[in-house]
Parts: C-alpha cells; structure tokens; sequence
C-alpha cells in the first residue's frame, strides 16, 4: 500500500472539515440575517461578525477543490462533470452571497439594503445545501459508466442521500453560526441566538447525523469510522447542554467538535472509495485508481505540509486580531455619498 | 451548435469576464501599497486620502474578481472532466499552489486589512496590504504557470496508461513561456492601474476647475483654492489629484516599455512553440520575412489569394521572430501540410470525439481573430503610452486644461488597456487551437490535445447552455452593479472614502471637533 494517496484523502478531508467549520457559520449568519431579525443595526451586527474573516474562510472551498484536481483528477472530473447543473447553481450562490456582503453597506437606500441581504442569506442556503449534497453524494455514490462519466439525465443526482446531505449542512450551519454569534456579538443578536441553539439543536443536526450513519451502513462502517459516530454525538449532547445553560464557549465547542467527528467519520466510514458507482462497484473511484502518480503527490505533500501549519497560524492570528464582541454601538453610521460637485448656488 | 462549442463558448464568456477585474486588482492593489506605505514614511495627509480612495475603488473591483474566479476553478472539472482526466498529473498541481501559497494570503490578510484601520499599528497594518498584494502576484504567477503549461507542456514523459505524468515540477514553474506570459501580464496590469489613476484623477482636478475651486496665473501655473461648498475640496484635495494622475501616468509609460520588452520575447518564443499562432498573427499565407502592418481581405478565407496585403516592412517579421533582419518565416500553407503530417489530417476515429471524429483538423485558427486581436493589443499599448507621455506634458503646471473634451478623452483612456489585455488573450488563447493543449515541438512525443477531445462525455447541451445562459445574466448585472458603484464613489471623490472628511466640511462650525467620537465605533463595517 502505497502511503501517499491516503495522505492526501486525509488531507482533502481535512480541507473539507476546514471548509465546513470555517464558512460553516459565515453560511449561517448569511442565513440569519434574513429570518432571525427585523432590524437593520441588528443584522449589521450579524454581518460584521464574520466581515474580516468571511473571505479568508471560503478559500478552503477553493483549496479543497483544487486538491482533489491535483491529487484526485478522476475524483474531481467525475463529480463536478455529473454534478453539472447543481454546481452552476452553487457558483450563482457564491457569487451574490460574496458581491452582496462587500456591496450592501456601500449605498444607504433602504431597497438596496433589502435586495443584497436576500441575495446573502439566498445564496449562503444555496452554497451550503449544494456542497452539502455534492459531499453526501459522493460519499454515498452516483450513477457512473467505467470512464467515470454519467450514466442517465442532467438530474439523476437528486436522490435522498442529496438531499440529506443538502440539509445536514444547512442545519449544521444555523446552529454553528448561532453559538458563534453569542461569542462574537452582543445585545440582541447575541440573546436571540442563544435561544435558538438551545430550542434548535437537535433538530439542526438530525439530518448530518443521518447521513454519516447512512455512509457507515452502506460501506459496512469500520470501528473507526463508528468511534468517530459516538465522539460526534458525545460532543453534540454536551454542546447542547451547554447551550441550554448559556454556556456559550463550551457549546460552540460541543457543535464544533460534532461537525469535526461527523465529517471524520463520513471520510472514515467510505476509504477507500472516494466516489462509488451505482451502477457497478467495478467502475468505483478509489484512492488507489483515481490518484496521481507518486511524483506529482510528493510534491504536493511537501507544499502541504509547509503550507498548512502556516495557514493555520495566520488564520488564528486574524480571529484573535478581531477577538473583540461586535456591539450595535460599535456600528458606524451608514455614510450617504455624494458626489463630490459644486451644487448651483 | 453542438456541446464542444457551447462549452468553448461557455470558458471563453467567463474567463474574459474575470480578466476584466484581474488586472485592475493586481495593478490597482500594487499602486494602493505604494500609497499607504508613502504615508506610513511620510505623514503626509494627502497620501492617506489616496489610500483610502484609492483603496475603497480597488475593493469594490476586487470582490467581483474573486466571485467570478470561483466559477474558473469549478469548470475545468465541470465542463472538461477529459481534459482535467488527461492532465490532472501536472495541471492541478499548480491550482492547488495557488490555493496553498497565494490565495489564502490574500484573503486574509485582505479581510485584515480592510477592518484593521485603527485596530493595528500603523506599520503592521500596511504589512497585512502588502501580505495581499504580493498573494495576489503569486496567485497570477500560479495561474500562469498553468496556462503555460498548456501552451507549451514541459516537465513531463508519457505515463502508462497514455496520460502525461509530471517528473519535473520546477521545469512547469519555471517553463520559459510561463516567465515570459507572466511578465507580460503583471506589466500589463500595472498599464492598467496606470490609465486607471490617469483618468480619473484627471476628471477631479478638470471638476475643481469647472468649479471654480482651483484657477491659474497668468503663465499658467494653477492656484489651488478651497470650498466648503462641495464635500472634501480643501487643498489637499488638489494634491491628490495631481500626485494620482502623475503616478498613473509615470506607470503607464514605463509599464508599456515593459509589455514591449516582454511581447517581443514572448513573440520570438512563439516562433519555435507555436508557428502557426504566429503566422496567423500576421494573416502570413506564405512562407517569408516580410512583416504586415496592415492587410486587408478575409484573412479567413480558405484561399489565400484573398489576402492583400498593403503595407508591410520587408525583412521585418524575420527580425522580430528571429532577431535576423529577413529572415524567412514558414506560412500558413507550409505549417497546416507540417501538421497534417504530424498530427494527422483528421481527428482520430475514437468515441471520446463523438460526431466530430473522423471530420477534418481545422489547424488554421480563425485568422480575423488573430490578425486583428495581435494589432489590436500591440495598437492600444502604444496608444496608452503616448496618452501617458502627453498627460504628463499638459499637466507640468500643476492643473488640467479646462476642456471637458480632453477630459472625456482621458476617461476614455481607462478603456485602452483593458481592451489591450483582452484581446492579446483572445489571441493567444484562439492562436492554440485546435489543441487544448498544444504539442510542444521539442517536448515528449504525444503530450497534446485536442480540443475536441477534452469536453465532458457525460454532459449535455441543455446543461451547458443552461450555464452560459445564467452565468452571463448574472454577469451582466453585476457589471451593471460594479459600474453603478464606481461610478458613484469615483463622483464622490475621496469624502465618499473618508466619512471623517465629509462630516469634518459639515460640521465645521462646531467648536469640539473630537465631537462625541467613540473609540469602540468601528472605523470600517459592512
């Protein structure tokens, strides 16, 4: 067994946890915005909890994809060819959800305000349920011929595991983002999102639950893969005690730490496959068939294994930079340009 | 039209559309550093207004870049799982670097800049803008360093199974075609961000002329005045403008020597790599030295006898291909029987080609593309150039003159470049085809492809003319949206940046200046 490949299924793993914890709640304070308040310094707040850091975290979409190109091409030409039409759909969310949180504050009028926190909170439910359906599918397969194209129409992907994994995400999102806005605003977001981590917990994290025990019973779960099940699920009940009791550290933790066991037991529980075929188990992509030769996979370990650590580093540096609460007191005016012209006097 | 065109359609409408933001971020954003870092040494007020302008244009530009980059990333796989299948060893590899290296520097320490104004120390506060200036430049080299490959595949030997397989990876970062694309790219940005300045700065300083606000003497030399009537027009104000302008100006001439420099090695390369891109540059039906400055007809056409060309410098084109003054230079008609002995007359009879197998290799790009979008690049290069020289010229006494003309010609100016950039693209990208991955002459044996083999099996038509059809509706109006946006914080000048500025005009009878300013007021929020 060569080592490499499943150094990089792991670290492609890792990307995608980083990705699912990191954007994870900046997906779900877009969501907020939209259905948790009615007032406009209020969903301000909301936005300026993750307005530093929001781009810096959707750079691990972009790596976890490059990734899989470098390590996995068939991987990556198999599941983003089949996934056509769900992935432009993804790619119009992520565009007005990037455009509207830089744009939105630039022009006071109230339509304009109203018109980009609908295309925020829009496209963070598209972004989160499309990845959420594209990394249940290929964790629990899709129709495809021995070349790794698609067999059958533009829409066979739509099954139940999509739509599992579609909602497990976004679940996961409104409850993570909610434990992070009470650690990282205050007054009214803060309270309000208190009261929905400890209403909406179980019900948030249901369907991801579902799908990683859904991956464990399709590909006959290792004890590894289950161990992970019952960390996550440790880590959720102790994450929702704490919500309850307002212990608003120890219950971002707990959810936190559910998400990070949950993908870990999902990438666990489906090694070697990384996309199955449903149509024959003989066309199925592994580690093994669909990696790079071990040329291109050391040099891309090397890269990593400089890079990351570093990453990591200077990421944290800008969480503890804006470590600060953001009050609706800390809000500045909304500043009204005008031209800068001599009016007629 | 069938799938291979719409999906060829499909990258060519997505890839021009973030080329249009790319360079104005990577040039833009460098010119944003060399301003704040003159008002870190300095103190002087006038280069923090410039940041802060300068800055607040440059982000409106950027974050439609980075939305669009998204979607280049994502079709590779979506619309070309052969080509990504085939090269996937080698190309990848860079995509991920730029993830690794670059871009995650670049956002974040974008993000730390953007909110960081008066959360850092001043020094450490540029630092985070260099962070992600540099992250930008890396990011491009990366990105280049993957075309390239594609232009001219290097660093790699047949693997088993039919597909190249990467042996050298510091031959692909270092491909020859990749320094010199680069080069030529990062310079042409900079031209950019040059015509950029120029333009726009020219405007403010012709609007505080039109205004009344700044006047000149009787040799012309202006006098700078101030009004509390419009937002911002104190005396700093002029020295902004006139400080952008000439910055813009200086870079834009000096960038076009560079774009020149660069255009001619990346020219004399594409001799050896690509003489058919190159004889199509020309409309260069036969074999000869001379170089066409203009040819008419319809360079397009199968027969060359329809190709006229009217004014050409004898010996020239040898020069410029080879540095031997009349050299011969193989055309058109001798390259297409070289490649139809090499690669065959037709596409191979293979199912991944479906209906087009077995039809004949169109060799010869399409020539009006080539011919026009090569002159084209090379005319408004030099065009900026001379504007930039001339701008200089006219503004040596401290203001602009008071034509409005002269001033639309000079917004006309910012247009120049961009038009540059995207058509010496077009070229260089159309002039590769048929190949996707064009066979390099002193390569390893096999390492191409064609375009026609890469498009994905498994998608359909309706799918892709589904996306064509969305994404450039969702461009369309986001182009509407940036430009109704900076057009409006260009009008506004720098108080539209600098709330501080406009509140400090209107309040200026108030006798507490320090007002009631709260230190926990965020000095920048969404």
């Amino acid at each position: 067994m060569e080592p490499l490949p499943i150094v990089w299924f792991i670290a492609i793993a890792v990307l995608w946890t980083g990705y699912l914890l990191l954007e994870g709640f900046d997906l779900g304070v877009g969501m907020h915005m939209i259905f948790s308040t009615r007032s406009e310094r209020d969903r301000r707040v909301m936005l300026n909890t993750i307005g530093p850091v929001w781009d810096g975290n959707e750079v691990w979409l972009i790596t976890a994809g490059a990734a899989m190109f470098a390590a996995f091409p068939a991987w990556y030409a198999a599941l983003f060819s089949t996934l056509y039409v769900p992935l432009t759909i993804t790619l119009v969310g992520l565009i007005i959800r990037a455009v509207g949180i830089e744009y939105r504050g630039k022009l006071h009028t109230e339509r304009w305000r109203t018109i980009w926190t609908w295309m925020i909170g829009l496209g963070s439910l598209i972004v989160a349920f499309c990845v959420g359906a594209a990394l249940a599918l290929t964790s629990t397969g899709l129709p495809l011929d021995a070349n790794g194209d698609r067999v059958g129409g533009p829409f066979v992907w739509l099954t139940l595991p999509a739509v599992l994994g579609g909602l497990a995400v976004v679940g996961f999102a409104l409850l993570h983002s909610a434990t992070f806005l009470g650690l990282k605003a205050d007054g009214p977001v803060r309270e309000r999102a208190g009261r929905f981590a400890a209403r909406w917990a179980p019900l948030c994290l249901a369907p991801a639950a579902a799908w990683a025990i859904l991956v464990q019973i399709e590909h006959g779960g290792t004890p590894l893969a289950w161990t992970f099940i019952a960390l996550a699920v440790v880590a959720a009940v102790a994450g929702w005690i704490a919500a309850r009791a307002r212990r608003e550290g120890f219950a971002f933790l707990g959810f936190a730490g559910f998400g990070l066991f949950g993908v870990a037991a999902i990438f666990a529980g489906m090694f070697p496959l990384v996309l199955p075929s449903t149509v024959d188990a003989a066309f199925d992509l592994t580690v093994w068939n669909a990696a790079n030769g071990p040329y291109t996979l050391g040099v891309m370990t090397v890269v990593a294994a400089v890079s990351l650590p570093v990453i990591l580093l200077y990421q944290a540096w800008s969480y503890w930079i804006f470590r600060k609460r953001v009050t609706p007191g800390m809000i500045p005016e909304v500043h009204i340009v005008l031209p800068a012209v001599l009016r007629a006097r | 039209m069938d799938v291979l065109d719409i999906a060829r359609w499909q990258f060519g409408i997505t890839t021009v559309y973030h080329f249009l933001m790319v360079p104005l971020t990577l040039g833009l954003g460098m010119m944003v550093a060399i301003m704040q870092t003159r008002w870190v040494r300095t103190g002087d007020e006038k280069f923090l207004r410039m940041t802060k302008f300068w800055g607040k244009v440059y982000l409106i530009n950027f974050i439609v870049g980075v939305a669009t980059g998204l979607v280049q990333e994502f079709q590779f796989g979506m619309a070309w799982s052969e080509y990504s299948r085939f090269v996937g060893d080698v190309f990848g590899a860079p995509l991920a670097m730029e993830g690794l290296l670059a871009f995650f520097v670049e956002s974040t320490f974008l993000g730390i800049w953007i909110f960081g104004w008066g959360r850092l120390r001043k020094g450490l506060h540029l630092a985070a803008l260099w962070c992600a200036v540099i992250g930008s430049w890396i990011s491009a080299f990366f990105i280049i360093v993957a075309n390239s490959w594609m232009q001219h595949p290097v660093g790699v030997e047949m693997g088993a199974d039919g597909r190249p397989v990467m042996t050298d990876v510091w031959a692909v970062l270092t491909n020859n075609t990749a320094l010199a694309a680069y080069t030529h790219t990062v310079l042409g940005a900079l031209v950019v961000a040059g015509m950029f300045l120029l333009g726009i700065s020219w405007y403010h300083l012709w609007r505080r002329r039109h205004d009344g606000i700044d006047t000149v003497d009787e040799t012309g030399r202006v006098v700078v005045g101030e009004t509390d009537a419009a937002p911002g027009r104190d005396r700093t104000d002029h020295g902004v403008w006139i400080w952008s302008l000439r910055l813009g100006a200086v870079v834009a001439v000096l960038g076009f020597r560079g774009p020149a420099v660069s255009g001619d090695v990346r020219g004399k390369l594409m001799c050896g790599q690509h003489p058919m891109k190159r004889a199509a540059a020309e409309a260069a039906c036969h074999t000869g030295s001379d170089f066409s400055v203009l040819s008419l007809g319809d360079p397009g056409s199968k027969d060359c006898g329809d190709v006229i060309t009217l004014i050409a410098v004898p010996g020239a084109l040898g020069f410029l291909g080879t540095g031997e003054w009349g050299a011969d230079m193989p055309g058109i008609r001798d390259l297409e029987t070289h490649y139809v002995d090499q690669y065959g007359k037709t596409i191979p009879d293979e199912a991944i080609y479906g209906d087009l197998a077995g039809s004949d290799v169109q060799y010869v790009p399409v020539m009006w593309v080539t011919y026009w979008g090569f002159r084209l690049m090379i005319g408004l290069g030099g065009v900026v150039a001379l504007g930039g020289l001339v701008a200089l010229w006219l503004t040596r006494k401290g203001t602009v003159p008071r034509s409005p003309w002269i001033m639309r010609l000079a917004l006309l100016g910012i247009v120049a470049p961009f038009a540059a950039n995207i058509a010496g693209w077009i070229f260089t990208e159309l002039g590769r085809q048929p190949f996707v991955v064009a066979p390099n002459p002193t390569g390893v044996d096999g390492v191409y492809m064609f375009t026609a083999a890469a498009v994905s099996p498994g998608v359909t038509a309706g799918e892709l003319l589904f996306s064509v059809i969305t994404l450039s509706a969702v461009y369309g109006i986001m182009l509407v949206i940036e430009l109704v946006l900076m057009v409006k914080y260009i009008r506004g000048g720098v108080a539209a940046s600098m709330p501080e500025l406009a509140s400090r005009a209107s309040d200026s009878d108030d006798d507490h200046p320090s007002g009631d300013h709260r230190d926990d007021v965020l000095a920048f929020a969404y």
